[in-house]
C-alpha cells in the first residue's frame, strides 16, 4: 500500500478551491473548477480498480502523528463501505458544478465553486478518516461551506433555514466532541495514552453506563444528520432554501455522514450497547419510512416533497443498519449510493424546472411532458428509481434492507413494507400533476426543453441506476469483506451480552436455591 | 433433465433492441420505420420461442432449456442470479405472449395510424412484451418479481398514454398503485420464504431450489401462499383489487387486448401454477384461491351484464374468466388454469381487437347504446367476433368449451360442489352478457350518430389480417386439450403434468387432481352447456325478440339494477375507507398536526432558531427553559417510539 492516495483525494479539491480564486472571469471560474473536480473523482475511480475486493480492512493507509502529545494522528485509511461512498461524492461535487454553472447560479460564481470544493474536502476528509479526532476536525470543516451555500445563493427563508440547520447540527456535534473527549480519556485510563485512533479505541472497554452516555452522545449528533424522526425537521427547511448544488451534496452525501457515522464509529465503538438500542432505532426508522412518506404527500412544494421523501428513505438505511445482519447492512449501504444517485438526481431536475419558471410550487405545473419530453421522461426513471421499481437500483437497496429486517424482525418488515407503496403513491401522484394533464398555465407551453449540458449531468446518474439495479455485484462484492468484519464485531458483543445474561440468571437462580436450602 | 439454450436469451434481447430503438431513433425514423420494428422484434421472439419450444418437445417430458444470465444480488450467503428457464409452463406462456402479442403488435400499427405519439406506443408496447417475458422465462422468485412490476409500469404508462385527459391520468397511476399494494403481498410472501429457508441456512430464491426444499417451507407454506396470492389479486384483477381493471379501459384497445387480457393479467394464475408445490402444501390458501377465484367469476358477470361501454363490458367479462382460472389452479387442476389462460388469450384478445375495430370504425364510440346493426358494415369484425363470442360462452367445439369445461369438471371433481355450482351459473350470464354485447353491436336497427355512420368502414387489412389469425386459434385453440378417450385427449394436460403435477417427495400435500375427463363428466358438461344456451336464449329474448323488455325490468328491479350500474359502489367504498383517511393522516394529522404543530413548533419555541430577517433574537434570551423543554420532548418522543416498537413485537 502507501502512497499519498487519500491525501491527494481530500486535499486536490482545496487547492481546487484556492485555484478558483486566481480566475479570472466567470467563464473560466467554471472551467477550472469543473477541472479540478473531475481529478478526485478520476482518482476515486482509479481507487476503485486497484481496490482488493477481498480486503476487510483499510486500504492505502496512511498514518502520521500529527499532535503526538494529545495522541492525535494523521490517519486515512479506505474501506469496502467507505469506497463507495468517497465515489459517489467525487462525482456528485462534478455533476454538481456542471450543473451549476449552466446559469443556475449567477452570483458569486467564484465564491460558490470555493464553497463546493471546500465542501469536498470535507465530506471525503470525514469518509477517509481513522483517528476520530481528525472526523471531527472534517465533519466540522464541511458544515461551513453547507452554511455559506444555504445562507448566501439560497432563496425565499434561507436565514431561517440556515440558523434551524446550523442549531440543530451543532447540538448534535458538540454532544459527540464530548463523548470523543471522554473516549480518548478513557483509552489513557485503560492503554496509559491519549488516543484518538479509531482502532485503538475499539480495544477500550467502559461499563455499560458510561458506554450507553457515550453511545448517545454520538447517536444524536448521527440521528441529527441523517435525519431520523423526529429530528428531521431541519432538513425541509435547508432543502428547499438551499441551492439546487447544494441540495444535491446535502441530500447525496451529507445525510450519509449521519448514516455512515452509525456505521463506522457509532456500532463499533459501543456494539453492545448498539445492540440494547436497536429495538428503538429500529422503531424510529420504521416510524421515518412512513412518516416521512405520507408527509411527503402533503407536501405542495416539489423540494420540500423531495426533501421529505428522503427522511422515508434514509428510514430504510436505518432500519437495514440496525438489523445487524450481512443482507441489510450491505443493504443499508448501498441505499445510501441509490439515495445519493436518485435523490441527487430528483433535485437536479427539480433545479432544472426552477430556473426555467422560478417556482416549486407544484400547482404552477401541470402538463410539461406536452412542452418538455426528455425532461419528462427523464424524471420518470428517475422516479422509478426513487420507489424501488426492480431492475432500477432502489430495489436491490430495499429489498436487501427488507430481507435483512425481515431475519430479524419480521414486524418491522412487516411495516416498512408500506413504505413501497406510499412511496409510489406520493411520486407518482406528484408526476401526474406535474407532467399529465393538460397544460393550464400558458407560460408552461413554451418552457424550453433539457440543454445538452443538462443531459450530460444527469445521464451519467441516470446509467448509474440501470447498472446499479442490474448489475450489483462488483459493488456488494467490494463491500461484503469490510462488512463482515463489522458484523463480527457485533456479534462478539452479542455473545459477550448472551453469556451476561446466562451467569446473571446462573446467579440469581443459584441465589434462589441457597434461599430456599436455608 | 435440462439442456443449455443460449438463444433464450434472444427472446428478451429483440425486444430490448426494439425500446432502444422506439426510444432514441423512432421519432427520427418515422412512422413506417417504427411501425415495422416495433411489430418485428416480436415476431422475431416468437420464432426463436418456437425453435425452443420444438427442441423442448424432443426432450423427454419434464425437461427444460436454461440460459444463465448474470449474477445479480448477493450478500452474505444470500444469493440471486439472473437467468432464464423454459420449461413446458413457461413454454406455453412464451407462446402465448410473442404469438398472441406479436399479432397485437401488427394490429397497433393500423389502430394508432393516426396518432402522433407513435414512437412513444411502441416503445411502452415493445418494453411489455421484453417484461412479461421476463416474468415468464425468470428461474427465480426475484427475478420473476422485475417482470411483476416491470408489466405493472408498462400498464400504467399505456393506461395513461393519451395523458392530457387528467382521468386517464389518473386511472393510470392508480393502477400501479392498486397493484403496488398488491405487491406488498408478493414481496412479504418473497421475504417469508426466503426467511423460512434462512433458519435452515438455505438461501435461494431459485424455482427448482425452492422446490427441492419444499419440505423446509411447509411451516410458513400457508401464510406466504396467501401473501403471494393477494399480489396475484392486484395483477390479475381479483377480489379485492380488481377495481383498477374496469378503468384500465382508457387506454387504447390493443393495450387492452394484449395487457389488460390476454397476457398481463393472467401473471397471476401463472405465478401460482409455478408455485404449485407451495399451494399444494396449502390446502387452506388453495380453498381461499378457488373461492375468491369463482365469487369474483360471479361478481363480476353480474356487473357485466348491464354495462352499456362495449369495453368496461369486455373488462368486466375479463376478471371474470380470471376467476375461473383462479378456480382451476385454486381446485388443484393447475393445467387446466393454464389451458384456460391460454385460449382465453386467444378468444379475449380476439374480443377486445374486434371491439376496436369497431370503436375505430365508429371514431372512438364506445357506448353500445350509439351502435347496433354494424354487422353488415364490418362483416369481418362481426364473423370473428362472433366466433371469439361463440368460443367465450364455452360452446362446443370452439377453444374455451374444452378449457372451462376442465375446470368445471375439476371443481366438482375435487369436492366443490358448490364452487362448481356457482361457475355453471356463471357460465350462463357469461354467454348472456356477451350475446347482449352481440345483439347491441351488430344487430337491430342503426343508432350510430348519422355524423360518424357517413364515415363507417370496415378496418384496413393490418387490423382484419390478426382477427381472423386469432379467430382460427379460437375455434380450433381448444382441440389440444380433449376430452379423455377422445382421439389424443388432454394432449395439453400431458404436456403440463411433469412440471404442475409432479408429487412431491416426503412432503404432506394435497393430491394433485387428475384432469382427465371421465363418463360422469359428460352430464356435467351438458349441464354447463345447457347453462350457456340458457343464457345466449335470454339475451335472445331481451335484446333480439322484446327489445323493449330490458328497459321496463330495470325500472322494475331499479334498485338491483342500479347497484349493479354503479359496479356495487365499491369504488366509492374504497374511497371512504381508504382513499380519504390515508388523505387526512397525510395533510392534517401528520403534515400539520405533528410536523408543523408539535415538532417545528417546539424547535421555535426553544428561540434557538430566528424567524426571518433575523428580527426574533430577543427571543433567545427566554431560550434556556424552552430548550430544556424541547429536549425534554424530544426524549418523551423517542420514549413513545420505543413503547411502539415494545407494541408490536
Amino acid at each position: 500500500m502507501g502512497g499519498f492516495w487519500l491525501t491527494g483525494l481530500i486535499f486536490v479539491p482545496a487547492l481546487g478551491a484556492l485555484g478558483v480564486l486566481l480566475q479570472g472571469d466567470d467563464d473560466s471560474v467554471w472551467r477550472s473548477a469543473f477541472i479540478y473536480s473531475l481529478i478526485p473523482l478520476a482518482i476515486s475511480l482509479y481507487l476503485f480498480a486497484i481496490f482488493d475486493p477481498a480486503q476487510a480492512s483499510y486500504q492505502f493507509v496512511e498514518r502520521y502523528a500529527w499532535i503526538p502529545e494529545f495522541g492525535i494522528s494523521y490517519h486515512l485509511g479506505m474501506d469496502g463501505i467507505s469506497l463507495f461512498l468517497v465515489i459517489l461524492t467525487t462525482l456528485l461535487i462534478s455533476l454538481s458544478i456542471l450543473y451549476s454553472g449552466g446559469g443556475d447560479i449567477e452570483m458569486r460564481p467564484r465564491e460558490f465553486c470555493f464553497m463546493m470544493l471546500v465542501l469536498e474536502t470535507g465530506l471525503l476528509g470525514a469518509l477517509l478518516a481513522v483517528d476520530l479526532f481528525l472526523f471531527y476536525v472534517f465533519w466540522e470543516v464541511m458544515l461551513v461551506p453547507m452554511y455559506l451555500l444555504i445562507g448566501i445563493w439560497g432563496h425565499g427563508r434561507k436565514i431561517y433555514a440556515t440558523f434551524k440547520f446550523v442549531l440543530f447540527t451543532m447540538l448534535g456535534s458538540l454532544l459527540m466532541l464530548v463523548a470523543i473527549l471522554y473516549l480518548a480519556g478513557a483509552a489513557r485510563a485503560q492503554l496509559g495514552h491519549l488516543t484518538f485512533d479509531l482502532p485503538d479505541l475499539y480495544r477500550v472497554s467502559l461499563p455499560p453506563t458510561e458506554s450507553r452516555w457515550l453511545f448517545a452522545g454520538f447517536a444524536l449528533a448521527f440521528a441529527i444528520k441523517v435525519p431520523m424522526w423526529p429530528v428531521h425537521t431541519w432538513l425541509p427547511d435547508a432543502h428547499t432554501e438551499a441551492p439546487t448544488g447544494g441540495s444535491v451534496m446535502l441530500a447525496g452525501i451529507m445525510l450519509k455522514m449521519g448514516t455512515y457515522g452509525f456505521v463506522r464509529f457509532a456500532i463499533p465503538l459501543f456494539p453492545a450497547v448498539a445492540i440494547e438500542a436497536a429495538p428503538l432505532f429500529l422503531a424510529l426508522a420504521v416510524i421515518g419510512i412512513v412518516y416521512g412518506a405520507l408527509v411527503a404527500m402533503a407536501q405542495p412544494n416539489l423540494k420540500r416533497l423531495v426533501a421529505y421523501s428522503s427522511v422515508s428513505h434514509l428510514g430504510f438505511v436505518m432500519l437495514g443498519i440496525f438489523a445487524f445482519d450481512p443482507q441489510g447492512l450491505q443493504g443499508a449501504i448501498y441505499q445510501m449510493l441509490n439515495h445519493g444517485v436518485s435523490t441527487g438526481a430528483l433535485f437536479l431536475l427539480v433545479g432544472m424546472i426552477y430556473v426555467r419558471r422560478h417556482t416549486f410550487d407544484i400547482s404552477e405545473f401541470g402538463g410539461l411532458w406536452k412542452s418538455v419530453p426528455i425532461y419528462a421522461a427523464v424524471f420518470m426513471v428517475v422516479m422509478l428509481s426513487s420507489i424501488g421499481l426492480p431492475g432500477l437500483n432502489g430495489f436491490v437497496g430495499e429489498f436487501l434492507i427488507l430481507l435483512g429486517t425481515f431475519l430479524h424482525s419480521e414486524r418491522a418488515a412487516w411495516i416498512a413494507v408500506t413504505g413501497v407503496v406510499l412511496g409510489a403513491l406520493y411520486m407518482m401522484w406528484t408526476y401526474e400533476r406535474v407532467m399529465w394533464g393538460p397544460i393550464t398555465k400558458s407560460i408552461n407551453a413554451t418552457l424550453k426543453d433539457m440543454t445538452a449540458r443538462e443531459i450530460a449531468v444527469i445521464a451519467p446518474l441516470i446509467a448509474l441506476m440501470l447498472f446499479m439495479g442490474l448489475y450489483p455485484r462488483p459493488l456488494l462484492d467490494r463491500m461484503e469483506p469490510s462488512v463482515d468484519l463489522l458484523l463480527n464485531r457485533v456479534a462478539a458483543a452479542q455473545v459477550r451480552l448472551d453469556r451476561q445474561q446466562i451467569s446473571t440468571v446462573a446467579a440469581l437462580d443459584l441465589q434462589a436455591r441457597s434461599g430456599r436450602i436455608q | 433433465m435440462t439442456q443449455n439454450f443460449p438463444a433464450l436469451a434472444l427472446i428478451l434481447l429483440f425486444p430490448a433492441i426494439g425500446v432502444l430503438f422506439n426510444l432514441f431513433y423512432g421519432g427520427r425514423a418515422g412512422r413506417g420505420a417504427v411501425n415495422f420494428a416495433g411489430p418485428a422484434v416480436i415476431v422475431l421472439a416468437f420464432a426463436v420461442a418456437v425453435s425452443a419450444f420444438v427442441a423442448l418437445l424432443r426432450m423427454p417430458p419434464g425437461a427444460a432449456l436454461t440460459c444463465p444470465l448474470w449474477p445479480w444480488i448477493a450478500a452474505g450467503p444470500f444469493r440471486v442470479d439472473l437467468g432464464l428457464r423454459f420449461d413446458a409452463l413457461s413454454a406455453v406462456m412464451t407462446l402465448v405472449v410473442t404469438g398472441v402479442g406479436a399479432l397485437i403488435h401488427i394490429y397497433s400499427a393500423g389502430y394508432m395510424a393516426e396518432d402522433d405519439d407513435y414512437a412513444r406506443y411502441f416503445t411502452y408496447l415493445n418494453l411489455f412484451a421484453l417484461s412479461m417475458l421476463v416474468l415468464v422465462l425468470a428461474d427465480n422468485l426475484l427475478q420473476m418479481f422485475i417482470g411483476w412490476e416491470g408489466v405493472g409500469l408498462c400498464s400504467y404508462l399505456l393506461i395513461a398514454f393519451w395523458f392530457d385527459n387528467p382521468q386517464y391520468a389518473y386511472n393510470g397511476r392508480k393502477a400501479f398503485i392498486v397493484n403496488r399494494i398488491g405487491d406488498l403481498g408478493f414481496l412479504l410472501g418473497i421475504l417469508t420464504l426466503a426467511g423460512a429457508l434462512a433458519r435452515h441456512n438455505v438461501w435461494t430464491l431459485d424455482f427448482v431450489a425452492l422446490r427441492e426444499h419444499a419440505a423446509l417451507l411447509a411451516p410458513v407454506a400457508t401464510l406466504a401462499a396467501l401473501l403471494l396470492f393477494f399480489g396475484a389479486t392486484g395483477k390479475s384483477a381479483q377480489i379485492p383489487l380488481y377495481v383498477w381493471l374496469p378503468d384500465a379501459m382508457v387506454g387504447p384497445t390493443p393495450v387492452s387486448a394484449l395487457i389488460h387480457a390476454a397476457t398481463m393479467v393472467t401473471a397471476g394464475v401463472y405465478m401460482i401454477a409455478r408455485l404449485n408445490f407451495l399451494y399444494l402444501m396449502a390446502p387452506e390458501a388453495m380453498e381461499v384461491v378457488a373461492t375468491v377465484g369463482v365469487v369474483t367469476a360471479f361478481f363480476a358477470a353480474t356487473i357485466a351484464i348491464v354495462q352499456a361501454d362495449i369495453k368496461r363490458v369486455l373488462a368486466y367479462s375479463t376478471i371474470s374468466q380470471i376467476g375461473y382460472m383462479m378456480l382451476g389452479v385454486g381446485v388443484g387442476a393447475f393445467s387446466a388454469g393454464v389451458f384456460h389462460l391460454m385460449t382465453h388469450a386467444f378468444f379475449k384478445g380476439l374480443l377486445f381487437l374486434c371491439s376496436g375495430s369497431v370503436i375505430h370504425a365508429l371514431h372512438g364510440e364506445q357506448d353500445m347504446n350509439k351502435m347496433g346493426g354494424l354487422r353488415r358494415k364490418l362483416p369481418i369484425t362481426f364473423a370473428t367476433m362472433l366466433i371469439a363470442t361463440l368460443a367465450i360462452s364455452a360452446i362446443p367445439p370452439f377453444a374455451g368449451f374444452f378449457s372451462k369445461d376442465q375446470i368445471l369438471d375439476a371443481a366438482f371433481g375435487s369436492g366443490h360442489v358448490w364452487l362448481w355450482l356457482l361457475g355453471v351459473v356463471t357460465a350462463g350470464l357469461t354467454s348472456f352478457y356477451m350475446f347482449r354485447l352481440i345483439f347491441m353491436t351488430f344487430y337491430g336497427d342503426s343508432r350510430v350518430e348519422p355524423e360518424r355512420e357517413r364515415h363507417l368502414h370496415e378496418s384496413p387489412r393490418v387490423m382484419t389480417a390478426p382477427l381472423i389469425a386469432l379467430a382460427v386459434l379460437s375455434v380450433v385453440g381448444g382441440l389440444v386439450g380433449l376430452p379423455k378417450g377422445l382421439f389424443w385427449g388432454n394432449a395439453f394436460g400431458r404436456f403440463l403434468a411433469p412440471i404442475v403435477n409432479h408429487p412431491l417427495a416426503g412432503v404432506a400435500a394435497a393430491p394433485v387432481l387428475e384432469v382427465e375427463a371421465g363418463a360422469a363428466s359428460v352430464l356435467l358438461g351438458v349441464v354447463s352447456l345447457s347453462a350457456a344456451l340458457l343464457g345466449i336464449l335470454m339475451a335472445w329474448l331481451l335484446y333480439r325478440r322484446n327489445p323493449g323488455l330490458t328497459d321496463r325490468l330495470a325500472a322494475r328491479l331499479a334498485a338491483l339494477h342500479g347497484l349493479l350500474w354503479r359496479k356495487y359502489y365499491i369504488d366509492e367504498i374504497y374511497d371512504v375507507l381508504v382513499s380519504r383517511p390515508l388523505f387526512w393522516i397525510s395533510a392534517v394529522l401528520l403534515n400539520r398536526g405533528v410536523d408543523r404543530g408539535v415538532i417545528d413548533a417546539m424547535v421555535d419555541g426553544t428561540g434557538l432558531t430566528v424567524e426571518e430577517g433575523g428580527e426574533a433574537v430577543s427571543k433567545a434570551e427566554s431560550g434556556n427553559v424552552q430548550l430544556y423543554a424541547f429536549v425534554y420532548l424530544l426524549g418523551a418522543l423517542a420514549i413513545v417510539a420505543y413503547y411502539v416498537y415494545r407494541v408490536m413485537r
